[in-house]
């Protein structure tokens, strides 16, 4: 059954739930007592107004941040805070609302990065290229070609990224993302900055690797039509309260989300 | 006019005179410049990895040399004494990460540049606490580095070059070879690139930094281990060593901070600049050059390159 507008893949049980989380930095609430789920096979969305909180809530869920308060469920599992390599070794990735590409390297070189958690090979044999090293290095590429395949970007492979225009740059990234081979896949503003072009490119992309892959995907996003068009449901934050969750439909008609991003007269 | 003849005109007059002379004088810059190519490299490699300008890495190679002219004092085998200097530099690398640069992750360049003042003067005086103040020799027999020196009849006269140097040249060859190969090609590699690139997308795809913070102190420290033992073989092993680490200064300025073959050649052109420089140009100013002309030569390069021969060229957007 299709959603509306939304996957096509089957929604299934809560692979991330976060609850009660809050992060201040000083005396600044970034986040207050904020709680929501993020199903299986989904597309999530996260919206609301500049400074609502939305990208401190993605790094507290890959644990760039970690909150004061609160609990975060991960595949059953529950703790207080993420680390940045549990969040990587347990299967999110993620991608940054300012493009944090290795500018230094290649578009394939840094999408073999996102494999690096896969390859874990000797020490000594990756200095002697040769024997296990050499097949897992071979193998692995195997798999980022694929995926280079998947996100047409054969013709700049070779490419230093920070050679390449930004809507590239941002294909590369959710690459490299890819490479990860994640479960929850955490893409912040996708599409900031992109032409109409660009950015039907890049919903594509997303409901394709959701589609093709299983993965599930919570986005941030400005753009109200891609939000409607993608998710399965939205929560919408507000300076850094949750006002409105539930599916596109539900969250158009909530007067709190029109009043946060229209204002309303006090 | 006589001054111009004798700056611009006389020198190369010699040079052409006596090539056998310019061979010798070349080699012997060739073989300073190696040993100053593989100092900057110690400081590259940390670059790279944290944007740290590390200024311990001097007397991490005295340090290093000690720890090993002291094992072997004591008693053990030189190559056993070796395997467990290798062993005390990594314990170094993983107290620095542990103790230093973990506290300070976040924090601006300048604090953990000055935290590595601190590394100096701590290595400084664990340093004279355990092996005492007094200049030591190195091992060189033990270690089977070759003693003598090979004499060529050719260019019309002889070129001597000491056997010690041309070991000094392969190994340093072989090992900076070995890293470039190991931090392009192999996975921990790309990881190194990849922090030194961005630390947040480095986190995102499961880099652990500071894994990679205690391989890059360790290979550090390993460089500064061969730099110690071949720069304690040419004079001997005391603190007074720790000096060598400035002469990378211009080194770098001129390869560029973050390329490691920048700092090879950076090395090779101040170490053969600098003996041209004292033999040909030094009578001049009635010699004493080698103390400064390094940096003379950096300063020239610093107004047609600021970035370097191979550094990143920095463009801010505003």
């Amino acid at each position: 059954m299709r959603a509306p507008g939304g996957s096509e893949v089957a929604v299934g049980d809560v692979l991330l739930a976060v609850e009660g989380v809050s992060l201040s930095f000083g005396g600044v609430n970034a986040v207050s007592d904020v709680s929501f789920d993020i199903r299986k096979g989904e597309i999530r969305a996260i919206i609301g107004p500049n400074g609502a909180g939305k990208t401190s809530m993605l790094n507290v869920i890959n644990g760039f941040y970690q909150p004061q308060q609160g609990r975060i469920t991960f595949k059953g599992e529950t703790r207080s805070k993420m680390r940045p390599y549990e969040a990587a070794h347990g299967g999110i990735a993620r991608t940054f609302q300012n493009v944090a590409l290795f500018r230094g390297m290649t578009a394939l070189d840094n999408i073999m990065a996102g494999r690096s958690l896969k390859m874990n090979k000797g020490f000594v044999w990756q200095l002697l290229r040769y024997g296990p090293a050499m097949n897992e290095e071979i193998a692995h590429r195997r798999r980022v070609e694929e995926i280079i395949d998947f996100l047409k970007i054969q013709e700049i492979r070779r490419t230093p990224v920070g050679r390449l225009p930004y809507g590239l740059q941002k294909r590369v990234e959710l690459g490299r993302a890819l490479a990860m081979e994640p479960e929850l896949l955490l893409l912040d503003e996708p599409m900031a900055g992109m032409n109409i072009e660009e950015k039907e490119d890049m919903s594509r992309f997303v409901l394709d690797v959701n589609d093709h892959y299983g993965t599930t995907i919570a986005l941030i996003e400005h753009d109200m039509g891609v939000v409607m068009d993608l998710s399965d449901r939205v929560v919408v934050l507000d300076h850094g309260i949750k006002i409105a969750d539930g599916t596109p439909d539900e969250v158009k008609g909530n007067q709190a989300v029109i009043d946060a991003y229209l204002g309303v007269a006090h | 006019m006589h001054l111009l003849y004798m700056i611009f005109i006389d020198p190369f007059v010699q040079m052409g005179a006596a090539p056998d002379l310019l061979a010798q004088t070349l080699w012997e810059g060739l073989v300073g410049g190696m040993l100053y190519a593989l100092i900057a490299l110690g400081f590259v490699l940390i670059f790279k990895a944290s944007g740290v300008f590390n200024f311990a890495q001097g007397i991490m190679v005295v340090f290093a040399a000690l720890t090993f002219v002291g094992l072997h004092d004591a008693g053990l085998n030189a190559f056993l004494a070796l395997g467990l200097t290798i062993v005390v530099m990594f314990g170094l690398a993983f107290a620095i990460e542990r103790s230093v640069l973990r506290p300070l992750v976040n924090q601006p360049d300048i604090i953990l540049f000055m935290a590595t003042f601190g590394i100096t003067y701590f290595l400084i005086g664990f340093g004279e606490f355990v092996f005492g103040g007094d200049p030591k020799v190195m091992v060189t027999d033990d270690l089977f580095l070759p003693k003598g020196s090979v004499t060529y009849h050719t260019l019309g006269g002889i070129v001597q070059l000491q056997k010690l140097d041309i070991a000094a040249t392969i190994i340093a060859s072989v090992m900076v070879a070995g890293l470039a190969v190991f931090f392009s090609k192999t996975r921990i590699g790309r990881a190194l690139r990849a922090v030194a690139d961005s630390h947040s997308a480095a986190l995102s795809v499961g880099i652990s930094l500071e894994q990679i913070w205690v391989i890059v102190w360790f290979a550090a420290g390993l460089v500064a281990l061969v730099t110690g033992i071949f720069w304690g073989a040419r004079s001997d092993v005391s603190f007074a060593l720790e000096v060598i680490a400035l002469k990378a200064l211009p080194v770098l300025i001129l390869g560029g901070f973050t390329s490691v073959p920048g700092a090879i050649v950076g090395g090779l052109i101040i170490g053969i600049g600098e003996k041209l420089g004292e033999f040909y140009w030094g009578p001049l100013v009635g010699g004493g050059t080698d103390a400064w002309f390094a940096y003379v030569i950096a300063l020239v390069f610093l107004l047609f390159r600021p970035q370097g021969l191979f550094g990143e060229r920095i463009i801010e957007r505003v």
